[in-house]
């Protein structure tokens, strides 16, 4: 095999080159920016360096998600020597202004006194805002910074010095003890501290010499695209925790386990594998040492409960994507009935900056039993919505007044929903609560893994329930009876409640409906299901009971269902 | 052992033993509509559920083992509850038809209905509109019935490694079918009937044929005539509050009689004559070299059916004898008709068999109409007798009993073991020892391929010479055989096994598709005990020492593996392997 080049002289020539640059121009090339026109910008500002005879002297980077995805496409210049500058809404004119106002002059290349249209400034988003101040990187901290596509920019930003410490300087229990010193919680959704789950799969026996590691990015919740966008926008800090995660474990081979619906985060997480095999960071003898684990990719196809760990594990085996009852843990039996870890994207998207900046920096942040930052989709009735990332236990207020910067429309806000599907509904006057697993439980909601929709005045909880099981109805895989039976009868119960045509029975059966699915069902889909139901009963009953009163008194005849 | 409360009641029980199974030491049970002791838990129906002291939130009994000191509580108003509401959910899922169901008075769901006293429907029925599958002519989906238990996909797959069933879409449309969305005729389906042996509802049933057999009884043209199998008689009094394994064979002779048959004979004689067949041709084989071993016995139309298709590289080692009640079925048209003086056209064999796969034997291949007709007109179940004896108003346990008719009627212990596993291998070899060193066996009993372990191995001495025998039963368990016989034939050794029986169904016939409901291991064994008690109690244990087969061979087809023994009772095999997974 050929001479491999040492992982640090590759970082060190690729900053020495970034360093050289008169500039370096980030265009965001995560889904939501190409969504909204992105992929042309890149392009234009490579066509208006090349005019100026620039293109050898300044990086045109496409970067995962820079955060504000409601203004993309977004544009960041850096050039030396000044403070950074964002633009949004940028489209292919910006961009050749962009190089004209800041590359040119920067590069000493042609006319300075080109006056720009009045416009322009317009679209210069400011950097001190809260969304940006207010937030705290760790697993978003490449993510706008490195192009995803090349391992020498992850390299430079000091990619795999995690993965080369580890296997130079500690034994996999220290890993795993450091891990749990962190504090780290599976942000999947369960908030199963990591390192436990680690020590597990360790203990396990290999079957036939085979332990998996399984990165489970099925991510499928409505308006969630947390996972997606740190696949795309940093893809070998996941793969580079899959390998920490793999030697800790004894595991001997890595899965990807990605929702088809995501083909760019696909393609860069393929990229990333075939790269990282190339330097010897994949495959046999890993950077020198005794560890071989090799990586790959399995499509899921399209269905939600996919994401429950058992019913991957049977996708993946080619199976129906049903889930199996635990025990086993797939920690303990798991994919071919080989000991198996399965941690989400984000998951192992921490474990690289908790081994470089050890496990007190993590544990410095959060709260007591929640630790580190979480990445959450802020969405719905929100001026800035975006993927933010902030310190467990900042307030949900926090977020959603400051960070979100508060409803565009100035409505009074009612409600924030937080884990999709599983989770529920928290009133406005409950937001000043820190954001923790416990916490949200405790209201009703959980954390889920990360979608945080805000709602107002106009937004019915009776549709937001609906709609919530719906989703889950649809998703229902079928297999026991609670969820499949139950989640369609009470879809059925809650369109008698908006139709008007439900009575305090009903109501009562939903209840008593909702605990059967709860404690029979399964798997975590059925027996959260209920979730948003509940916790719109337990806040606005007032708004089923609307619905209720009117129905029991027929001459009223001007009543119209909310929502509609 | 794990020290467990159960409701406060202290048992010890084995570690790793589940919650439901642990239960039963404290005299209690848990309702559960999936779970078959049979099989793995599927855990889809969620009735089991009970709590833990300590825990947040209901488990599943079936699928949770029990843990030292834990404290198990499985019955409480909230339990109740949540279990109330599941069958509920379930019966709303399920069309209320229990008047027109083939399983009104023994459906599980039915009786946990019954138990949870559920008098009105709370939630509004949601049926889908599915089409029945009676392709197969064997056994009927009826997928509208279906509360997607999983226990037909997990025998279908997991015991009997056919793969013909799965369930198609997902959520409240999910539904059982052949894999593939196609006609089960058109599946790998083998006809085994274990998954309507395990249907908990009437979701998938013998394709019912008593409607034609009542009709044949009352065409005063037509001489109707009744074989029953060796396992009918040790299973159908289960169906009338007898134990299992009560040896019912002269009762139900004359319970046949009074449902009009004109005569009445038994399988087992053709059993007897399968063995001078089989048995011959083994030793022809052991003897002169002749012919590849071992030979694989061919009695049940459901493992020759899975051989065809999956594994045909084996019909070189099948025997070709057909199985008994085919060969009593040309025998009847026959020889029999022959000595009573009837034209074969006007007589109607009716087969009565704990086996659906029996439906598509009797028309198999053109061995199958050796007579000139149809040799055997209809095969129905034991549970279609059940049902024949019932509207009949026939009360067995008050009948006398009777004899069955000659010449087809008389048979040895040999003959009735054929309905357990090994019992084929077990006859066979009592008179091969016969065949080969013309001398008798002293002791008939060959305890090591007794059991129900689902392989066996075992070796006898005939005349100094070490005889391999394999017995399997359970389709899944037959590929370690095969793999040994294609293992030992690759490398040109010594084969591996001389004799092999295979019976598909668990158990053997006693365990067929169409036996009484219920059934499990243990009523396997009481069974099982039921016909090895028929054997002892015959004089005769040797299928070459029964008279009756000792005059027809004189009398009619002259030498076993004669010209007239290929005509008659002899059949060919034909590879299938469009079905090759």
């Amino acid at each position: 095999m050929a001479e491999k080049a040492d992982i640090g002289t590759l970082a060190a020539e690729e900053r020495n080159a970034q360093a050289a640059r008169k500039a370096r121009l980030f265009c965001c090339g995560s889904t939501g920016c190409l969504s909204s026109g992105g992929g042309a910008i890149a392009n234009a500002l490579t066509e208006a360096l090349a005019g100026h005879g620039l293109a050898d002297a300044v990086d045109v980077v496409p970067t995962g998600c820079m955060g504000l995805c409601s203004l993309g496409p977004l544009v960041r210049v850096e050039v030396p020597g000044r403070d950074p500058v964002l633009y949004k809404e940028v489209d292919p004119m910006i961009a050749r202004l962009i190089v004209a106002e800041h590359v040119v002059p920067a590069a000493g290349a042609g006319d300075e006194g080109f006056e720009l249209p009045a416009f322009f400034t317009e679209h210069i988003l400011p950097m001190d805002i809260p969304f940006f101040t207010k937030q705290t990187k760790v697993v978003l901290a490449d993510s706008g910074r490195v192009n995803p596509e090349r391992i020498e920019d992850y390299l430079a930003a000091d990619g795999y010095q995690a993965l080369q410490n580890v296997l130079a300087n500690m034994t996999p229990q220290a890993v795993i003890e450091l891990i749990a010193d962190s504090g780290l919680r599976g942000r999947g959704g369960g908030g199963f501290p990591t390192g436990q789950k680690w020590g597990f799969a360790r203990q396990a026996e290999p079957v036939n010499g085979e332990k998996f590691i399984i990165c489970n990015g099925d991510e499928g919740d409505p308006g969630a695209y947390m996972d997606r966008s740190v696949l795309e926008g940093n893809p070998h800090a996941v793969l580079e925790g899959m390998l920490i995660a793999a030697y800790a474990t004894g595991a001997t081979e890595g899965w990807f386990y990605i929702r088809a619906e995501y083909p760019l985060a696909v393609d860069r997480v393929e990229k990333a594998i075939k790269q990282a095999r190339r330097n010897g960071l994949v495959g046999k003898n890993i950077l020198g040492s005794d560890l071989n684990v090799d990586c790959q990719i399995r499509l899921g196809a399209g269905a939600f409960v996919c994401g429950e760990e058992t019913a991957l594990i049977h996708s993946i085996e080619g199976q129906r994507g049903t889930p199996r009852p635990r025990p086993p843990y797939p920690s303990v039996q798991g994919l071919w009935d080989r000991p198996s870890v399965v941690n989400n994207v984000e998951t192992l998207a921490n474990v690289p900056a908790i081994i470089r900046n050890g496990p007190e920096w993590f544990h410095a942040m959060g709260t007591e039993t929640s630790k580190g930052t979480k990445v959450f989709a802020l969405t719905g009735k929100v001026e800035h919505s975006g993927l933010i990332e902030v310190p467990m236990g900042m307030h949900l207020r926090e977020i959603v007044e400051d960070i979100g910067g508060g409803n565009p429309a100035d409505k009074p806000l009612k409600a924030v929903q937080t884990g999709g599907p599983s989770g529920g509904v928290i009133p406005v006057d409950q937001l000043d609560v820190p954001v923790c697993y416990e916490q949200l439980t405790q209201l009703g909601s959980m954390m889920g893994s990360g979608g945080m929709i805000v709602m107002d005045a106009d937004d019915s909880m009776v549709e937001i329930a609906k709609f919530y099981l719906g989703f889950a109805v649809d998703e229902s895989c079928g297999k026991c009876a609670p969820c499949r039976i139950g989640g369609t009868q009470m879809l059925a119960l809650l369109q008698k409640v908006t139709d008007g045509k439900a009575t305090l029975d009903d109501l009562d059966l939903i209840r008593r409906l909702s605990r059967a699915m709860q404690q029979a069902s399964l798997c975590g889909l059925g027996q959260t299901a209920p979730n948003p139901v509940i916790s719109t009963l337990r806040y606005f009953e007032d708004e089923y009971m609307e619905a209720v009163i009117v129905y029991s008194d027929p001459s009223s005849q001007d009543w119209t269902p909310r929502g509609t | 052992m794990a020290k467990v409360t159960i409701n406060g009641i202290e048992v010890h029980a084995e570690d790793g033993q589940t919650i439901l199974d642990a239960a039963r030491l404290a005299q209690v049970r848990i309702p559960t509509l999936c779970k078959h002791p049979d099989l793995p838990p599927t855990a889809s129906c969620g009735v089991c559920v009970v709590k833990i002291a300590g825990q947040r939130g209901m488990v599943r009994a079936c699928t949770t083992p029990v843990r030292d000191g834990m404290e198990i509580i499985t019955q409480d108003p909230e339990i109740a509850d949540v279990r109330r509401t599941v069958v509920k959910l379930i019966l709303s899922n399920h069309p209320n038809a229990c008047l027109t169901c083939g399983r009104n008075g023994t459906c599980e769901l039915q009786a946990l209905a019954s138990e949870f006293g559920i008098r009105r429907e709370t939630f509004p029925n949601i049926v889908a509109d599915l089409p029945r599958d009676p392709s197969t002519g064997a056994i009927e989906l009826e997928p509208a019935k279906c509360i997607k238990c999983g226990r037909c996909v997990m025998v279908c797959q997991t015991n009997q490694d056919v793969w013909a069933l799965s369930f198609l879409d997902r959520g409240i449309d999910t539904r059982i079918s052949a894999a593939g969305d196609i006609q089960l005729a058109e599946s790998p389906c083998i006809r085994c009937g274990q998954c309507s042996a395990h249907c908990p509802t009437g979701a998938i049933f013998e394709y019912s044929q008593t409607e034609q057999v009542w009709d044949m009884l009352m065409d005063p043209e037509v001489h109707c005539i009744a074989q029953i199998a060796p396992a009918v008689r040790v299973s159908i009094g289960e169906a009338f509050g007898y134990d299992p394994g009560t040896n019912l064979t002269s009762k139900l002779y004359a319970a046949l009689r009074r449902l009009g048959f004109a005569a009445i004979f038994d399988t087992n004689f053709g059993a007897d004559v399968t063995i001078m067949e089989e048995a011959t041709e083994f030793a022809r084989r052991l003897e002169n070299g002749k012919g590849p071993m071992p030979l694989i016995t061919t009695c049940c139309p459901s493992w020759v059916d899975f051989m065809e298709k999956f594994h045909s590289d084996m019909i070189r080692y099948f025997s070709s004898c057909k199985s008994p009640h085919a060969i009593l079925g040309t025998l009847a048209k026959t020889y029999y008709a022959e000595q009573v003086g009837l034209d074969r056209d006007k007589i109607r064999m009716v087969s009565i068999m704990p086996c659906t796969s029996k439906k598509y034997e009797i028309i198999r291949s053109d061995e199958m109409f050796a007579s000139g007709s149809q040799d055997v007109d209809i095969a129905i179940t034991t549970r279609e007798l059940t049902r024949m004896i019932q509207q009949a108003g026939i009360e067995l346990a008050n009948l006398p009993a009777e004899q069955a008719d000659n010449p087809l009627g008389e048979y040895s212990g040999a003959g009735t073991i054929f309905g357990t596993t090994g019992g084929v291998m077990e006859a066979a070899l009592r008179s091969a020892y016969y065949f080969i060193n013309g001398k008798e066996l002293d002791d008939v009993d060959f305890k090591q391929v007794r059991g129900l372990d689902g392989v066996r191995e075992a070796e006898v001495d005939i005349d100094g010479r070490t005889i391999r025998l394999a017995v399997a039963h359970g389709l899944a368990n037959v590929e370690y055989v095969l793999n040994n016989i294609r293992a030992t034939a690759e490398a040109g050794d010594e084969p591996a096994y001389h004799l092999v029986e295979v019976m598909a169904c668990p158990g053997g016939c006693i365990g067929g598709g169409g036996q009484s409901w219920g059934v499990t291991d243990e009523i396997r064994q009481k069974r099982i005990d039921g016909l090895h008690g028929d054997d002892l109690a015959h004089t005769i244990r040797r299928s070459h020492q029964n008279p009756a087969v000792q005059r027809l061979y004189d009398d009619f087809i002259g030498k076993p593996m004669g010209d007239r023994a290929h005509q008659l009772l002899h059949t060919s095999y034909t590879a299938r392997p469009e079905y090759r997974r």
